[in-house]
């Protein structure tokens, strides 16, 4: 059984308001709340909520045998909590289901893979995690904004964690090798690539409307009859699209929707294919042979590279003065800037920059705003200089200082802490040595103390024994004890000198242990 | 051809935008013929075959001009009509036709006229006399094709056709509409809707025109064609101008009259000044709102920061160019508009109102409404702070008006020439 694999891409950015340069440090507000509404209400109408019932129709005649996948990026879902909560939750009914796999992205549909592999990881993250909030699945699937993809970009994601990563089936990266099987990332084999089937993904995303296309009108039939002639030992083919290719590029008189719900019907009744997920599909299939892409794709025009959002003067300039400041960025806590950050990274921004199609500009100035590029650029330029304005006010300058200020607290705890320590530490090893040492005393050791010490430990030992220990002492023990000695003590002693020879030597010895034993107690 | 004025000699647009074409023809392997109401002799005719209208003499007897004389008795045009001048001088030389009268209506008899080659003072009647020149020039030259710029050689276009049966093409630089706003002389419409009506062809500088042309004269779209002008590449080496100041230039050039806008421009310009204090803007030009523009500029407490250098020519336009960082035509109603184009010659990146004609051509330059000083304000600010954006600009601007030439332009024109033989 060979299989089909539908993804549909889901985006909306937050497009800016005009935004004069006098807005720039008074007004923070950005974004065309207006516009965004509308369209994503229109869009909502005319596509999401339509082509959801009809996914979700299908799904209910056909069980298992049905199956797509999406990914919603993070702007988008953010605009339908914000303007179609319906829409959101028809979204949720398709993920109740089990039929649909949700794909991972970076949440603001960035470009960041290209700059700053920190803000990647950081945006798929919360991409992640806001797809598990909405979705209740933890995607295992990527797929890049604009299915950019290179080596790099794919070592990366295998990096995070990912098994499968969807891109562009570019000719000049495949050459005469087909799209229709599983590949895997050139650095690291172990993330497999899903390629997009270009030409019959574009069959029905670009050309099903255009009459002066020869194959219009596109027919299920003809399709599964395209499908067929596909090698027989070819094991999937990708049909990557827009979501909104439904109902809002390609109008529902166009025929569009009736196409999709006939398609499975004639899919299981003349062929032998069927529609998986990317995740089945990771787990069902192995890699043919690993692909090389040293240089960034994507799935746009037809060079399939960056030039539509990166490369002109504006572009860049705008790009590399936005990812000047991410560092900035890094101890900034303030929700609204945060949110700010991601909204500024989207794509979007930077294809309405793009000077490309300064002669044949019809398809791209449907989803642009703007006149031009000048002043899509002016206009994110004015906003830019605003929020990096507002980024070294509140996150930079006070973070810095705040930082400066807990540092020295910090250093000064720490300070206190370590001094305690090392006194306590010091003090345990004083004692330590100290005991070791004590417990190595013995009569001998009397002769380097105190006359203060030599007295104490007088008062606290028998006299009697000491004075017949002394008489076996060496004499520099004697020279210290004797003068220390009390009248009485000193006149015994002279007397017991005599006796000497009557002292027994075990009492001499178990003497020596007593009074050894009490100077030991002296020094603990 | 007919024209009004020719290089050095001239006072607006139409002289330069007549020299081009005829180059541009020429390269086309047009001969042109032109007639000047007034040679001195120091004009340009590599292109072209300069007749003095002066020159030409003329035998009243010849009953064809008697009559064509009666025939545009009756376009007689009043008389306080004088284009392109602002109130004082108007009055400067009306005083001053007062004396000239006496001798010219002697002159209307005598066997060569005497053209001041200007506008202004004896206007209508220069017009009618020129008439009867070209008149006198179409009967005795070779020629296919009559072509006559703007409505004050119109009569003489007329006046050719007639004599020679030969077609004629009208050519509109500017119209009354766009010359006076809604307060049209009479006299100057019916006299260019006539020209309209009787040529075979109407040109438009652009489709702004075209449009005004069908609907404000209601002339036949079919006849009607929009060629837009273009500028001759400049042959002077850059020069690096040295700058007396530091800041940033902001320039507006042009005449200071009501259609050019020039009160947006100092609007815009005291918005960008409130954001960035190191910017200054010149105002390059004269006319009758001069005294106006001035007395709001003081009150806008910005004199310090904007200038005015009254009218410039010739290397002194390429001087302000050379230390401009900006160039803004923000008209009210512009026909087509040429000076942008010498702007972005010098590199000089731009501002242009949607309301002029050279809009509809160019691509790298800003656009905005005449109107909206916050539009215009923001992207003279985002031209002086955006790097990004003059780097775009040196890139293909200058590389975008050099493929404007007029060679180029002239083969529109040819084509119009081609479709009435």
């Amino acid at each position: 059984m060979r299989s089909i694999c539908f993804y549909f891409q889901v985006h909306q950015p937050y497009r800016l308001r005009t935004y004069r340069f006098f807005d720039i440090g008074s007004n923070h507000h950005y974004y065309d709340e207006q516009q965004n509404r509308f369209i994503m209400r229109r869009v909502a109408d005319k596509c999401y909520l339509p082509m959801n019932k009809l996914l979700l129709d299908l799904i209910n005649e056909y069980g298992s045998a049905f199956k797509v996948s999406f990914s919603i990026s993070g702007t988008a879902l953010d605009q339908f909590e914000a303007y179609a909560p319906d829409v959101l939750d028809s979204y949720k009914a398709l993920a109740a289901t089990g039929n649909v796999e949700f794909i991972a992205e970076t949440y603001g549909h960035a470009l960041a893979a290209l700059k700053s592999k920190e803000e990647f990881f950081e945006q798929v993250e919360m991409h992640k995690r806001k797809v598990e909030q909405h979705f209740g699945q933890l995607p295992t699937t990527f797929r890049n904004t604009e299915l950019i993809y290179s080596d790099e970009i794919g070592a990366m994601v295998s990096e995070m964690g990912f098994k499968l990563m969807l891109t562009e089936g570019a000719k000049h990266v495949l050459g005469w090798k087909s799209p229709n099987y599983m590949y895997a990332n050139a650095i690291n084999p172990k993330l497999k690539l899903l390629l997009k089937n270009f030409r019959l993904s574009d069959d029905i995303a670009f050309r099903f409307s255009e009459q002066s296309w020869g194959e219009w009108p596109l027919t299920t039939e003809k399709f599964v009859d395209w499908l067929n002639d596909i090698d027989p030992k070819e094991e999937v083919v990708n049909l990557f699209m827009d979501y909104e290719t439904f109902g809002e590029h390609q109008w529902p008189e166009t025929g569009i929707f009736d196409f999709m719900r006939a398609l499975p019907a004639r899919v299981f009744s003349h062929s032998d294919f069927t529609f998986n997920t990317p995740s089945e599909l990771a787990e069902k299939l192995q890699p043919v042979s690993s692909v090389h892409v040293p240089y960034p794709i994507s799935w746009a025009d037809e060079e399939r590279d960056l030039t539509a959002w990166l490369g002109n003067e504006l572009q860049d300039e705008a790009f590399d003065k936005l990812y000047s400041i991410k560092h900035k960025l890094d101890h900034c806590t303030d929700p609204d800037i945060i949110r700010d950050w991601r909204y500024l990274q989207t794509s979007d921004h930077f294809y309405y920059m793009c000077t490309k199609w300064f002669s044949d500009g019809d398809v791209h100035k449907y989803f642009n705003p703007y006149g031009t590029p000048y002043e899509a650029f002016i206009n994110y330029m004015n906003v830019l200089s605003d929020f990096m304005i507002r980024v070294d006010e509140e996150c930079q300058e006070s973070s810095f200082q705040e930082n400066l200020d807990q540092t020295i607290e910090k250093a000064a705890e720490l300070g206190k802490v370590v001094k305690d320590k090392t006194v306590e530490i010091g003090k345990k090893v004083k004692k330590k040595v100290k005991d070791a040492k004590v417990n190595e005393m013995s009569l001998k050791d009397v002769a380097s103390m105190s006359n203060a010490k030599i007295k104490e430990l007088l008062r606290s030992v028998d006299v009697d024994e000491l004075l017949v220990v002394l008489q076996d002492a060496g004499e520099d023990v004697r020279d210290r004890i004797i003068p220390n000695l009390g009248v009485r003590a000193k006149k015994k002693y002279e007397q017991l000198q005599g006796e000497l020879k009557k002292v027994k030597k075990s009492d001499i010895k178990k003497y020596t242990a007593n009074i050894e034993k009490e100077l030991r107690n002296l020094f603990k | 051809m007919f024209g009004w004025e020719f290089p050095p000699h001239i006072t607006g647009g139409l002289g330069t935008a007549c020299y081009g074409m005829t180059k541009g023809l020429m390269k086309h392997d047009v001969e042109v013929l032109f007639v000047v109401p007034k040679a001195y002799g120091d004009e340009d005719q590599e292109a072209v075959r300069l007749i003095n209208a002066s020159d030409i003499s003329i035998d009243f007897k010849d009953k064809k001009y008697e009559e064509y004389w009666q025939r545009i008795t009756y376009m007689e045009i009043g008389s306080n009509l004088i284009p392109y001048v602002g109130p004082e001088e108007f009055r400067r030389i009306m005083e001053a036709k007062e004396l000239e009268s006496i001798t010219s209506e002697d002159s209307v008899l005598s066997e060569k006229f005497e053209f001041s080659g200007k506008y202004g003072t004896d206007l209508m009647d220069e017009v009618k006399r020129y008439a009867l020149i070209a008149s006198a020039v179409a009967a005795t030259s070779d020629f296919d094709v009559i072509h006559a710029h703007d409505w004050l050689t119109y009569a003489a276009g007329i006046a050719a056709k007639s004599v020679s049966g030969k077609p004629l093409v009208v050519h509109m630089h500017a119209t009354e509409f766009d010359r006076s706003g809604e307060n049209i002389n009479q006299n100057v419409y019916d006299l260019e809707r006539r020209g309209m009506e009787e040529a075979d062809r109407v040109i438009a500088v652009s489709n702004m025109t075209r449009k005004i042309v069908i609907e404000r004269y209601g002339i036949d779209p079919n006849k009607v064609f929009t060629a837009y002008n273009a500028v001759e590449p400049s042959d002077k080496p850059d020069q690096n101008y040295q700058r007396g100041v530091k800041d940033k230039v902001v320039t507006f050039l042009g005449r200071i009259t009501f259609q050019k806008g020039p009160d947006y421009f100092v609007e815009a310009a005291r918005k960008v000044l409130d954001k960035d204090p190191n910017v200054r803007f010149v105002m390059a030009g004269s006319g009758d709102m001069l005294n106006k523009i001035i007395k709001r500029v003081a009150e806008l407490k910005m004199a310090d920061r904007f200038h005015f250098t009254g009218f410039l020519k010739g290397d002194d336009v390429d001087h302000m160019f050379g230390l401009s960082d900006v160039f803004v035509m923000p008209s009210v109603s512009e026909p087509f508009g040429i000076v942008p184009l010498e702007a972005m010659r010098s590199n000089v990146p731009v501002v242009i109102s949607r309301q002029s004609g050279v809009s509809e051509i160019l691509v790298h330059a800003l656009k905005i409404d005449f109107w909206d000083v916050d539009a215009m304000a923001d992207s003279i600010y985002g031209l002086l702070h955006y790097e990004g954006l003059s780097k775009m600009f040196r890139r293909y601007g200058k590389e975008e008006v050099d493929n404007l030439k007029w060679e180029n332009a002239a083969v529109k024109i040819k084509e119009v020439y081609e479709s009435v033989l």
